[in-house]
Parts: structure tokens; sequence; C-alpha cells
């Protein structure tokens, strides 16, 4: 089956059937790995075991970036090729990547009071993230209140493609602006400054949780597509009473 | 594993991750549940998008 394949939602519907239990164990099996290593990796010679929080705080921001940049790609399918998948995989992906940004605000804040001694700072890298988790719901809201789902694809792509702008200012904030939020260690000109025995179950986590994130995504696109059959039958039902 | 002084916010930290997948699983089984409930009573019920009656019809 070929990606162009794909944008038969019949088809995607099969292929995701095929493809989830894999994914699903894969992941499992993963977050099992990285668990492991992070129980088993050391203390921060500075943070000391707080530095367990990383484990779990880094995958979960670098996915709640991640998930607008899928949208953003989505969201130039919706309105230059127009591909009928394209507002699928954008609605669906929105919850999922509100719950990881929700977790980057929440995890950060529990690593930041004992380590900065306060759970929230007013800083740009801190401030920008949470306009990104409001953008989310925004999207949310905005998928909720207009009901033809053509209509609100087209608004919800254009809200997407301008809030992309909120992206690279997310990533460099600790660059351009004097904050309270560490710089980047890991995705850095010059490579990552973290010890192997700390990037290592880092790595792995990340990748458990983004193909945690692929899992849920492929499984929420599937419940669109049927809730839009569902919608198209009941208009039908309502059209022949 | 000594988690240290500063066990509460460690494991608070988990658990919310913990809580807060679990309750994105939960949603997404639940959703899918729900929409093939309710789309295999519309077809039972007789009503058939255009593409399932062509296929139908042409086997």
């Amino acid at each position: 089956m070929s990606l162009i394949d794909l944008a038969n939602p019949s088809r995607f519907l099969r292929f995701a059937g095929r493809a989830m239990p894999w994914l699903a164990a894969l992941t499992a099996i993963l977050m099992l790995a990285g668990l492991y290593q992070v129980l088993m990796a050391p203390d921060d010679y500075q943070m000391g075991a707080v530095v367990k929080i990383m484990f779990i705080h880094v995958p979960n921001a670098w996915l709640a970036m991640f998930v607008w940049g899928v949208m953003s790609i989505a969201a130039l399918g919706t309105l230059v090729w127009r591909h009928p998948l394209a507002d699928v995989a954008a609605k669906a992906a929105a919850p999922i990547g509100a719950a990881f940004t929700f977790l980057a605000l929440i995890t950060g804040s529990l690593w930041g009071r004992p380590m900065w001694g306060t759970y929230w700072e007013w800083d740009a890298r801190l401030t920008s993230v949470l306009i990104l988790f409001l953008m989310y719901l925004g999207i949310m809201t905005l998928w909720r209140a207009v009901d033809d789902p053509s209509r609100a694809a087209r608004a919800a792509a254009i809200l997407t493609l301008v809030g992309a702008i909120n992206l690279p200012i997310i990533k460099f904030s600790v660059d351009w602006w004097n904050t309270l939020h560490q710089p980047a260690s890991v995705i850095r000109i010059g490579g990552p400054t973290i010890h192997a025995s700390l990037l290592l179950p880092l790595l792995t986590m990340a990748v458990a949780f983004s193909l945690l994130f692929l899992t849920l995504h492929l499984a929420a696109m599937r419940n669109e597509i049927l809730r839009r059959r569902v919608r198209t039958l009941q208009l039908m039902q309502a059209a022949t009473a | 594993m000594n988690l240290g002084q500063h066990a509460f916010f460690i494991v608070t930290a988990y658990a919310a991750v913990v809580i807060v997948v679990a309750l994105l699983i939960g949603w997404v089984i639940a959703d899918h549940r729900r929409q093939h409930n309710i789309l295999r009573k519309l077809e039972a019920g007789g009503v058939q998008r255009r593409s399932a009656r062509q296929a139908a019809a042409s086997s």
C-alpha cells in the first residue's frame, strides 16, 4: 500500500486497524524499557533525584511542540491540497497535543518548585508554552463551535498556521530572553551537554512518548472518520424522515 | 531507590503523567465504542452510505 492510498478513508481505516495493535505493543515495550532505565539512572550531581522528572518533562515538552507542527502540516494539507484526511488528522491531534502540553506545564512546575523555589514564573519559556496550551484549547473549542466539519477545518487550519509562529518563540525563548528556564541541553549546536547515563533514558522515553502519540493519533483519526460517517448517515436519515 | 527529600515532587509528576495518559487512552477507546455502536444502529435501521449501497449492489 502506497502513502497516496491512505488518502482514502476506508483504506486508512483498514491500515489503522492493522497497525495499531503493533504500535501499541511497541509503545508499551519501549515505555517499560525507558522506565527501567530511569530507575537505574544515577542522580544528578546538582539536582539529586529530582532529575528523574526530566525523563517525563522533556518528552512531553518536545511533543507539545511537535504535535502543533503536525497540525500545521495538516493545515497546509487542508488549505492547499484539500487532502481528505488532513483536517481529520489536525482535529484528532489537538486534544492529544493539549494533554502533552498540560503535562509539560505540570511536570515543569513540579520540577521548578524544588529547583527554583517557585512553581511558576512569568518568564518567556513558561509563558510561551502556556500560550501554546491556550491555543490548543482554542482550536478544540473552534472545532466544537462550528457544526459543518469542512467550514470548521478551514478556520482551524488558518488559526493553526498563525499559531505556528509560537513554535520558534518557544524554542528560542531561552536564547532571546533572560529566563529562569535553562537553555537547550539536548537539541543544540555542539551536541548534547547531558552525560550519556542520563541522555540514554531520556531518548528512550522520548521515542516511547512519540510512539504513544502515533498510536493515539491513529486511533483518534479512526474515531473522527467514524464520527463523520455517523453524521452523514444521520443527515441522510433526517432528510428521508 | 531513594528519592531524597523531594520525593513528593517526583512521585506527583509521574502520577500526573500516568493519570493523563490513562485518561487519553480511555477517551480514545470509549469514543471508538460510541461511534461504532451508533454507526451499527444506523446501518441496522437501513441507512447506508452511497459507497456501501454501491458495494452491496455490485456484489
